[in-house]
């Protein structure tokens, strides 16, 4: 009994430190953001990084997703008006809200963000983030922050990406299978369409940026235990990343929504 | 100066430092001797800021660890100290001239155009030429070793601390390496803590000598007064017995 309750004793310590620690990282990210000159160059290697890394699995799967809700919309649109009705305004509306930021999250949580797992946790159990410490900067400020930023700046820019490349994926098979006219395509998304809808998808992803940063930043930077504890982190993170993605999507959705932020 | 006084550490239930007290005046070095696992990079990384020691104090030039209050506080802080990592931790994405160069944007106003020249000059020292563009992977163990020792004095710290300096180098280059010590202490004044397993080396840097054994300093001295110690601990350290008071603990 004594044995079970240690335990969970044991486990919910641990469960505040991390948070503890997590939490104590943002903060600290904070504070150097204001205090210290930003690292330009590392900023944008890692923002190319990001980038290169992410965009063509980025594209492929919105373009597919595309494809395969237009797929669908006509064949039960088909099947209830004898007409593929509506189908750019379903795809669009499904992947400007929905799909786009969350399947770009992931797949970036799944490059980047192992990327960055690995990266920061061979560096720690190597001691060169202690190297960082005694040459005068901060892993913070060195690691965290640039990393921080190029998130915050290239995902939701590559979900505006996935948006487009995920209703082209639709046209196409709009076009292809269902001959519907490009033009009624295009209007079925821009009749329906408002900016606000956008920005839904839009402030999203910059959440969900927010989010995988610096779970794997974190993650990265308390690995202990050599390689193998470089691959625990890096899994770790991207778990963590991709449970958190799906979590914050409900709320992050309800509370644009209650925002009137559809 | 540096001034250590009852420095506890522990990792879980393993108390490494037991209440170290260890005096460093201002030009001294103190070459810091001690078997494997006693606690010496531990004793090292508490003095530069790196962790956080359970208790006791530290307090270099008249401030006080316990005293700084928020990062940029402790990021001041380690800025005072040069340090050489046992494993010498080079940044494996970065050039040998980019690492040597590397902390003085941070610590120092030198214009970026002289870096390169600035790390061939410091690497001379070290006696390395001609690696300033490798990568720290195509380099052997000693020559790390050294690139990292010319990392941490690229600044001109008033502080260094070396953890092993010429541990994995040959006879020669620990003499170069024990030279250059000596220089930045007799020419530049620089204050020093060395931890080495090196005698030959200890003997020749250091202004004085400390045991570490069990958590606490055993003995301390100059060279000599450690020479002819009767302590038995401290005899079998420095020749190098295997049986003795260290091997039945
Ligand atoms: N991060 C850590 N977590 C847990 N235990 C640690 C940690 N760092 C050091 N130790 C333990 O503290 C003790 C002292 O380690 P330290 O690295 O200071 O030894 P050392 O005197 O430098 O040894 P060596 O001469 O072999 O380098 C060791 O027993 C080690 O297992
Ligand atoms: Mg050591």
């Amino acid at each position: 009994m004594t044995g079970l309750l240690e335990r969970i004793g044991a486990k919910l310590l641990h469960i505040s430190a991390v948070m503890g620690g997590f939490v104590l990282l943002i903060r600290s990210t904070f504070f150097w953001i204001f205090r210290s000159r930003l690292e330009w160059r590392q900023t944008l290697i890692q923002m190319a990084k990001i980038g290169a890394d992410s965009l063509p699995v980025t594209v492929m799967t919105s373009f597919f997703t595309g494809m395969v809700l237009a797929l669908q919309t006509g064949i039960s649109s088909q099947r209830l008006f004898n007409e593929p009705l509506f189908v750019g305004t379903v795809v669009s509306f499904a992947m400007v809200m929905e799909l786009s930021p969350v399947l770009t999250a992931l797949v970036v949580a799944g490059r980047a963000g192992a990327a960055i797992a690995a990266e920061l946790g061979t560096m720690r159990v190597t001691e060169q983030v202690d190297a960082l410490l005694t040459l005068g900067t901060d892993p913070v400020r060195y690691l965290v922050i640039p990393r921080f930023l190029a998130f915050m700046l290239v995902l939701p820019l590559l979900t505006v990406l996935s948006d487009f490349s995920g209703s082209v994926g639709g046209l196409f098979v709009a076009v292809m299978r269902f001959g519907i006219p490009d033009n009624t395509y295009w209007h079925d998304i821009i009749d329906f369409m408002e900016t606000k809808h956008f920005y839904h998808g839009f402030i999203k992803s910059a959440v969900f940026a927010f989010a995988i940063s610096f779970i794997c930043a974190y993650k990265g930077l308390s690995t202990s235990g050599g390689a193998e504890g470089v691959g625990r982190s890096t899994t770790g993170a991207v778990v963590s990343s991709m449970v958190a993605v799906l979590l914050l999507d409900y709320f992050a959705s309800s509370v644009l929504v209650a925002m009137g932020i559809p | 100066m540096i001034r250590i006084r009852g420095l506890l550490k522990s990792f879980g239930p393993r108390r490494v430092l037991r209440g170290v007290d260890l005096d460093v005046g201002a030009g001294e070095t103190v070459a810091v001797i001690g078997g494997s696992g006693c606690g010496k990079s531990t004793l090292l990384k508490c003095v530069v800021g790196l962790i956080p020691p359970d208790g006791g104090s530290i307090v270099v030039d008249d401030v006080a660890f316990g005293s700084l209050r928020d990062e940029a506080d402790r990021s001041e802080w380690r800025g005072k100290f040069g340090y050489l990592f046992q494993e010498g931790a080079l940044f494996d994405s970065m050039s040998v001239w980019e690492n040597v160069t590397f902390g003085l944007k941070y610590m120092t106003n030198t214009p970026p155009s002289r870096y390169r020249r600035i790390a061939s000059e410091k690497l001379a020292l070290v006696g390395l030429k001609g690696v300033e563009d490798l990568k720290p992977a195509q380099l052997s163990g000693g020559m790390k070793k050294r690139v990292a020792l010319a990392r941490a004095i690229a600044a001109s710290p008033r502080h260094i601390l070396y953890d092993e300096p010429t541990t994995g180098l040959d006879p020669i280059m620990s003499d170069v390496i024990n030279s250059l010590v000596l220089d930045l202490q007799k020419k530049l004044g620089v204050t020093s803590i060395a931890v080495t397993h090196d005698m030959n080396s200890a003997f020749k840097i250091a202004t004085r000598i400390a045991m570490l054994h069990e958590g606490r300093v055993l003995a301390s001295g100059t060279p000599d007064e450690i020479r002819k110690s009767s302590d038995p601990a401290v005899r079998q350290f420095i020749e190098g017995r295997s049986s003795g008071p260290i091997g039945d603990v």
